[in-house]
């Protein structure tokens, strides 16, 4: 809100109250003097320092492979040509199946939800069952799914879809749960069908909340690809396997860019799906809220 | 709830909502309203006036069929029943014009007829011009605009208002009352209406009935005899002060 003085009179020339009106414009300004971008450049600069000094001071010249420098992960694994063109295979499988656990887990998610959200009793019989899928270590599971449907692909997907799928759930049930109750009741009013409710009300009501689980999911069935791939260690290598092998081999530079792929990948499936989200609801939902 | 479409009586035909005993209570033990008559008739806007917590919303959810009333007589007799809640109740993701049609897309009428209709609405309510906009681009006096638009697509004969104007200003709920005097008026609905404020009740209605607190009980009706359409001034008018001034008499005494 801006402060506007009246034309005339002694409080428009009154210096203290200007001052007054331009303080209360203050909290607009709290990001301070540079723009925006300085502040991330100026903690990036220094994580790579504390990496550098890690690197060259901490470590003992003959350990330095176990935390490599920036420009030595650069020169040994993403310069070179054989090992970035292992290293990108590798995320294009392990794409693949983060890829096919994520859409799985987001299909299996939301029907789970929308049972759940049809009465009380089926939440109450299923909605343990997911809690306990999401407390279940995975990593001790890892080798039995392996035993159990084989080491390829489809044991992949399954671990992807087991680690991403609880955010599915629970976000979707919350989101189809939190319409307003006049808003209900002005269904119920017209005699709608439990189908109409879901279509036209609950669904998209829910829609904010299914892409924030989204999101989040599509980060975790991407730690899914690498972990069951990791263990496996068998099949098509993807980036899990690969680490695997730069770790038992000591190649800390490869191991290194590797882990920065992964990352990196990870988050670029974060932002697009926060981007779709914001897509398909941006127009009437302010998630900055 | 009873829903007759025949009134047994001869005298009682021009009778759209009649309430006789009608008892509710709770599950947890709390009565929110014990014997309660009360009859609305074409033509009447009837203002139901009480404190806070009074049941004065159970009246009308029980009127509605969305909560079944638990002891007396409750005939309603149009089942074309329009309803403005508290809140606007807009959905957030369709526009004026999507939110307007809303009622009759769930009551399957065909596209062309609701889009016609819901245009209608939205003129009557003053909102043409922004058909295209989001709930959330509008204030709250045209949220409820557009709340009000979406039950006349229904041509109601029975219009239920829960406090629609309760939370907005004092001049923008002047000039909605206004204009709910004329569509009043204009569209031959009767109505039944909710609030706390005792001058809205006597400006707005052609009787006001006081209601006291917990059990929600009715303890004195007023008619109001001043004519429509209505002057915004008859609110300055000593006639206009005494009658708000016995109303207020009367929900002070229901309410110790």
């Amino acid at each position: 809100m801006t402060t506007t003085a009246p034309p005339t009179g002694p409080v428009a020339t009154n210096p203290k109250i200007r001052t007054v009106s331009r303080a209360s414009e203050m909290p607009k300004r709290r990001g301070g003097r540079f723009p925006a971008w300085v502040p991330p450049i100026i903690v990036f600069i220094v994580i790579l320092a504390i990496w550098y000094f890690v690197s060259y001071v901490v470590l003992d010249p003959a350990r330095s492979f176990l935390v490599p420098a920036p420009h030595v992960i650069i020169e040994q694994a993403f310069l070179d040509p054989k090992t970035l063109g292992d290293i990108m295979g590798a995320l294009a499988r392990s794409a693949g199946v983060a890829l096919t656990g994520l859409a799985i887990a987001i299909v299996i998610g939301f029907l789970w939800a929308v049972a759940m959200s049809q009465a009380r009793w089926i939440e109450r019989s299923l909605f343990p069952y997911a809690v306990i899928l999401q407390c279940i270590p995975i990593l001790a599971l890892v080798p039995l799914i392996g035993f159990w449907f084989g080491f390829d692909f489809p044991a992949r997907v399954i671990v992807c879809v087991m680690i991403s799928l609880f955010p599915i759930v629970s976000n979707t049930l919350f989101g189809l749960q939190s319409v307003d109750r006049g808003q209900r009741e002005l269904f119920q009013l017209q005699k709608a069908s439990r189908w109409t409710v879901l279509q036209k009300l609950e669904f998209p009501a829910a829609l904010p909340a299914i892409f924030a689980g989204m999101r989040i999911s599509a980060g975790l069935a991407v730690v899914g690809a690498i972990v069951g791939d990791f263990f496996f260690r068998r099949g098509e290598p993807g980036l899990g396997s690969l680490i695997s092998n730069y770790q038992s081999r000591v190649q800390g530079p490869e191991l290194f860019a590797a882990i920065i792929v992964a990352s990196l990948f990870g988050v670029v499936v974060f932002l697009v799906f926060g981007w779709l989200g914001k897509l398909a609801v941006g127009r009437w939902y302010d998630y900055s809220k | 709830m009873t829903l007759t479409t025949d009134p047994p009586a001869e005298t009682t035909t021009t009778e759209l909502l009649h309430f006789s005993d009608v008892a509710m209570t709770f599950p947890n033990g709390t009565t929110a309203l014990s014997g309660v008559d009360l009859t609305v008739k074409k033509g009447e806007f009837v203002t139901v006036v009480g404190p806070s917590g009074c049941g004065k919303s159970t009246l009308l959810r029980i009127a509605s069929g969305l909560t079944p009333a638990t002891a007396g007589q409750t005939n309603v007799a149009t089942k074309r029943i329009g309803y403005v809640f508290q809140d606007a109740t807009l959905l957030p993701w369709r526009t004026v014009q999507a939110n307007v049609e809303l009622l009759a897309e769930l009551n399957g009428i065909p596209k062309k007829t609701r889009v016609a209709e819901a245009a209608k609405a939205i003129e009557l309510v003053g909102l043409a011009g922004f058909e295209k906009h989001l709930p959330k681009t509008l204030s709250g006096g045209m949220r409820m605009r557009a709340s009000l638009a979406r039950s006349l697509t229904l041509d109601p004969e029975l219009f239920l208002f829960d406090e629609p104007f309760g939370a907005l200003d004092e001049i923008t709920r002047e000039r909605l009352n206004d204009e709910l005097i004329k569509l009043f008026t204009e569209q031959q609905f009767a109505g039944l209406f909710i609030t706390h404020s005792v001058s809205e009740a006597v400006y707005l209605s052609t009787r006001v009935v006081v209601m006291s607190g917990r059990p929600g009980k009715i303890v004195e009706t007023f008619d109001v005899p001043f004519a429509y359409p209505r002057d915004p001034e008859i609110r300055f008018t000593p006639e206009f002060a005494e009658l708000a001034g016995e109303v207020s008499h009367a929900l002070r005494l229901g309410h110790s």
